[in-house]
């Protein structure tokens, strides 16, 4: 069987830097196969290398790109164009900017399709609306422009224009890496539906080993430009050979050691029917006020770690910041070692600020870049009086260290990595030993491996330090590596909390077992990848 | 979509009650009998006494304001000091000359500006950009009345093809009104075409690294196309705002190519009104200008959701 | 330091920086008394004593062109600094706060807003009547809103970062929060906005003078040197483009320089 797509020793530089590096393998007609890597793997330049649509900056440098047989790496653009489309068609990542804003949904489907197969109106707008009500999105809709529609339903949109011109062949760039859990499982379920259902081959981009466990049948391995290892995808994370692949399959989140619950005599801090309501802004305003969370009661031992987790829209984070008052509860109440807290101000707010600290998801924005790391983690010290400022640097310096940042106190942050970054919002946090933790998607915004450190580093000090941590996360693999407990929100209410081991063996609700069936495992049943 | 009209109406109203506010307080900050200042030497002692009961001089500010706003808003500006015609239909006189070059010269610099630095943008860091960027930076450079001048020495002075001074309205010879008015509208088409292009090859430089415009591309659609009706739409909206910010910035200073050029434009009316102390002229002239150019600002919001639909829903 | 080489930087700066020596320059010595007249020498052509020739009113073209550097260069640096000041300060308030606070201010700025152009200046000087500080005021006052509002939008969109949640969440006061970590953040774009800033001051301030608005006879500023120069555009073109020429090189040293600063400080860049 000839392959469909074969890459001989492609190479893609930025000037004379490499970004791919001889990069070899096969796609087969109808197969699906997974490019996997970390950020700088050079993943994502190879699939747009493929189209031949390279960012200004990058050029291809070198080897040959075979398309059903045909060189394409050195076609005419007319061809290529001719290509784009029929042949070859691609979904992006990001749902906010892959469509135009400008034109409607019905616009933007129906030009590819008109373009390449000479359609008349009516037929192309059969067309397209047949493929809509395939992919789950009501055709009355068709007049409407792609902001009013939610991140997942513009990635079902997406594929609809891609999928109407029957491509042979079918690249997705991490094409859910920007949407939630549930979301996540919904577009990948379709769109390996859709090119089943086509006998389109899929070339799925990822940084993520879980869809490779579930969705792929051979998976590349990349690492900085080059091919490392390729192979069945089960095979392959069930017994690697490289060791770069055995570092991604190890850092995989398992479940972590069960941790015995502790008797308390109260709990640490306690929410108690507490409710956040966003009300309209402006006279104009008619949209109804926001519920973000409903009367929500949660309590944390001293010492506990708890995951909060919960698709978009749930309120995990509104109830996260709400717990630390960086949003101020609507109606309930909540106490802090027994006392009240819900309208404290100035000085007693303070204490309270100080004895409860949050990690953000972003490591870049949570961080003042124009101040040096020392100083950053050296701030939180300013405020209890009396520490004089070389005690205070002191301080610092020996947090950095904790955090393995030892002599990079001098630097900016974006001079350090993302991973790096994260430690030092982490060290900033924990300098004044604060007794409750809010760590709000701390490590979403990472590579495996880096989140894989990450997350080791929090475990290690939360057990030094002893302090109670909320974990916020939409990711129930990193929620089963590192929580005690577990509870479950949708749309503003809990619907279920409980020890972790419980609620992952055993799960009672609904919305539950939904997200437990959609998020991508090890050990989690794999979807036939191949007809 | 009404929502957003009417938000941005609701704005548009107590904008325009502030300026008249800040005009009318203004010209009380000139020392001396309001009156006086009003009717100027030809005063007598009665005229001065009906004005000042006109005008309610003996009642508070906020009160003579209202009774000003008032004959503002049923069309009567006052009366000029130094030729003793009404103010209004002097205003709409001269502004008939202004609005006639400002408008052609932006509407043209648009024309040319907004496709060159698309192009410009396409083909970035090419010579033909660098040469766009070039020559778009020297035009917005050189002071409008000084290259008013120089195109008056070369093409008025050296070769003759055009007058030199004055102005013909357009109710007689087509042509020869256009021999006049021809240099200032190519001065300041000139001018407003360098910050024209430099902002629409910015805004469509932004567009270009989009991924939807990947993706239009990865649909197999021409580059014409792409750039047409992808990138253009898109990228015009800043451009849009600018060009609301050029009319009204022109509006405000067009008295310096009315000198150069010896027009009887609206920005001679009111340096010549200053000189002469002439203040309902002043005054008249200041509020219908800042009128205007809310009015300007009120229509580019109108159109802006055309080009970005996300503003609709506010 | 590479960075620093590049041919907007360059030119912009040396462009600026001739501008502003011929400035200080002029404060101690000129070639001849700019301002003594000498009805002899009306509009006499260059020669070896006076490099440009001289004026109607027989002074020395090049010392009046110096003194005019002098004068639009202390004009433009006094308007800025004001309207820095002012519009900074309205900008970081409202923006930060928001509320009542940010709709006042951000009444008084749509009205000033609303005067486009010079016609603000214009109304100012037809009652405060023409002189340098009357001009400084008036410019700093017509300038100050665009200040506000470039500072406003830097505002707005740096305190919804989360290293400014984070001052909050350690418990930083809100004033502290503003100045030590919102405010620095408005440094880069305003410095930017500086220097295109001063560019427009000088030309606002020459389209002025070329009116007989700016500053008064007989000092020379190169907006009424154009004006003078008008009836004799066509036996001493020179008298109307020397001036011209100094008011467009300080407009594109500062656009150009402007540029540049705008490249370098991209954050963009610095990732």
């Amino acid at each position: 069987m000839t392959a469909l797509l074969a890459l001989d020793q492609l190479s893609v530089a930025a000037g004379a830097r490499p970004v791919v590096d001889r990069v070899s393998f096969t796609v087969d007609p109808g197969e699906v196969l997974a490019v996997v890597g970390e950020s700088g793997s050079g993943k994502s330049a190879t699939a747009r290398a493929i189209l031949g649509l390279l960012p200004p900056g990058l050029r291809l440098s070198g080897g040959g790109i075979r398309f059903q047989g045909e060189d394409i790496a050195a076609a005419p653009h007319a061809r290529m164009r001719a290509l784009r489309g029929p042949g070859i068609g691609m979904v992006f990542q990001e749902p906010m900017t892959s469509l135009n804003p400008a034109m409607t949904v019905f616009a933007q489907m129906a030009e590819g399709f008109r373009q390449h197969f000479r359609a008349t109106p009516t037929a192309t707008r059969a067309a397209c609306e047949k493929m809509l009500a395939r992919v789950g999105i009501d055709a009355g809709r068709m007049g409407a422009f792609p902001h009013e529609f939610s991140g997942g339903m513009r990635q079902r949109i997406m594929l609809a224009s891609v999928m109407l011109l029957r491509p042979r062949l079918l690249i997705a760039d991490e094409p859910t890496t920007a949407l939630d859990t549930l979301t996540q499982a919904e577009v990948l379920d379709l769109m390996l539906e859709l090119t089943r259902e086509q006998g389109t081959a899929v070339l799925l981009i990822t940084h993520n080993l879980g869809l490779v466990a579930r969705y792929a049948g051979r998976a590349v391995v990349m690492r900085q430009g080059e091919v490392v290892e390729e192979g069945g995808a089960a095979s392959l994370l069930a017994a690697p050979n490289h060791p770069y692949t055995q570092a991604l399959v190890d850092a995989m989140p398992r479940r972590g050691e069960a941790v015995a619950p502790r008797g308390h005599a109260q709990p640490l801090i306690e929410a108690r029917s507490l409710s956040v309501i966003f009300a309209a802004r402006g006279l104009l305003d008619r949209r109804p006020p926001t519920h973000a969370v409903k009367s929500v009661s949660l309590a944390l031992n001293e010492g506990e770690v708890v995951a909060l987790v919960g698709g978009s829209g749930s309120g995990k984070t509104t109830l996260g910041r709400a717990m630390l008052r960086l949003v101020e509860p609507s109606t309930g109440q909540l106490m802090f070692r027994g006392q009240d807290v819900t309208h404290l101000h100035g000085a007693l707010l303070q204490e309270f600020r100080l004895a409860c600290q949050i990690v953000f998801q972003d490591p870049y924005a949570s961080l003042d870049p124009r101040m040096r790391v020392r100083a950053i983690v050296a701030e939180p010290l300013r405020l209890p009086t009396g520490m004089p400022m070389p005690e205070r640097i002191a301080r610092a310096e020996a947090m950095l260290e904790q955090v393995g940042l030892g002599g990079l106190g001098d630097r900016f942050p974006h001079q350090l990595s993302g991973g790096q970054r994260q430690r030092v919002a982490i060290a900033r946090a924990l300098v004044r030993r604060p007794a409750f933790v809010v760590a709000d998607e701390p490590v979403s915004a990472l590579d495996m491996t880096v989140q894989k450190q990450v997350l080791g580093l929090l475990r290690t000090l939360q057990r030094d330090q002893g302090f109670a941590c909320l974990f916020v996360t939409h990711d129930l693999a990193v929620a089963e590596e590192i929580s005690d407990r577990v509870v479950v929100m949708q749309r503003g209410e809990i619907v279920e909390q409980g020890a972790r081991d419980r609620v992952f063996d055993a799960p009672a609700h609904p919305y539950t077992q939904a997200l437990l069936a959609a998020a991508p495992r090890l050990g989690a049943p794999r979807i036939r990848a191949t007809a | 979509m009404l929502a957003y009209l009417l938000r941005r109406a609701a704005f548009a109203i107590p904008t325009l009650l502030l300026v008249a506010a800040s005009v009318f307080f203004l010209l009380r900050l000139v020392p001396g009998d309001p009156a006086l200042l009003i009717l100027g030497d030809q005063a007598t002692p009665e005229s001065l006494a009906d004005l000042r009961a006109s005008l309610g001089l003996d009642r508070p500010l906020p009160v003579q304001f209202v009774l000003w706003l008032q004959r503002v808003l049923a069309g009567d500006l006052g009366t000029s000091i130094t030729n003793g015609e009404a103010v209004g239909p002097l205003i709409l006189d001269r502004f008939g000359v202004t609005a006639a070059i400002v408008l052609v010269a932006v509407a043209l610099a648009a024309l040319i500006a907004v496709p060159l630095g698309l192009l410009a943008a396409w083909k970035q860091d090419s010579a033909g950009d660098l040469l766009a960027v070039g020559i778009a930076t020297l035009l917005l450079s050189i002071p409008s009345f000084w290259l008013g001048l120089i195109l008056l020495l070369v093409f008025g002075l050296w070769l003759g093809w055009v007058p030199v001074v004055g102005y013909v309205p357009f109710g007689e010879d087509f042509w020869t009104a256009a021999s006049y008015i021809i240099l200032p509208i190519a001065t300041l088409t000139l001018v407003e075409a360098g910050v024209l292009i430099r902002m629409s090859r910015a805004s469509s430089i932004e567009v270009l690294r989009l991924d939807y415009i990947a993706h239009a591309r990865a649909k197999g659609l021409s580059e014409g196309r792409v750039l047409l009706r992808h990138v253009a739409p898109n990228a015009f909206a800043p451009t849009l705002t600018l060009i609301g910010l050029i009319l009204g910035n022109l509006l405000g200073g067009i008295a310096v190519i009315e000198t150069v050029f010896t027009l009887p434009g609206l920005g001679r009316l009111l340096v010549d009104a200053i000189f002469a102390r002439d203040y309902p002229v002043v005054q008249g002239v200041m509020l219908f200008v800042a009128a205007i150019y809310v009015g300007v600002n009120f229509c580019v919001d109108l159109l802006y959701p055309v080009f970005d639909p996300r503003v609709r829903a506010g | 330091m590479k960075r620093f080489l590049r041919p907007n930087l360059l030119l912009g700066g040396a462009l600026l920086g001739a501008v502003l020596t011929v400035a200080i320059t002029a404060r101690f010595w000129t070639p001849h008394d700019p301002v003594r007249t000498n009805l002899r020498r009306r509009v006499g052509p260059p020669s070896d004593v006076y490099w440009l020739g001289t004026d109607e009113f027989g002074r020395d073209v090049v010392s009046r062109l110096m003194i005019g550097a002098s004068t639009s260069v202390s004009v433009a640096l006094a308007t800025v600094v004001l309207a820095l000041l002012l519009g900074g300060l309205i900008g970081l308030i409202g923006g930060y706060f928001r509320g009542w606070l940010d709709r006042v201010l951000g009444a008084v700025n749509d009205t000033l807003l609303a005067f486009p152009g010079i016609l603000l200046a214009l109304g100012l000087l037809a009652v405060l009547g023409p002189s340098a500080w009357g001009i400084v005021l008036a410019l700093g006052l017509a300038f100050a809103p665009t200040v506000a509002r470039v500072v406003r939008g830097t505002v707005l969109s740096v305190r919804e970062r989360e290293f400014i949640e984070a001052s909050r969440a350690l418990g930083n006061s809100e004033w502290f929060t503003l100045f030590r970590h919102v405010a620095p953040q408005t440094i880069a774009p305003v410095t930017v906005l500086a220097t295109s800033m001063f560019g427009w001051v000088v030309l606002s301030e020459s389209a002025l003078s070329f009116l007989g608005l700016g500053v008064p006879p007989p000092a020379a500023t190169w907006g009424n040197m154009l004006a003078s120069a008008r009836p004799f555009m066509q036996e001493a073109p020179r008298l109307s483009i020397a001036p011209g020429l100094m008011i467009a090189a300080c407009l594109l040293g500062a656009n150009l320089l402007g540029d540049a600063l705008r490249d370098l400080l991209d954050p963009r860049e610095a990732r």
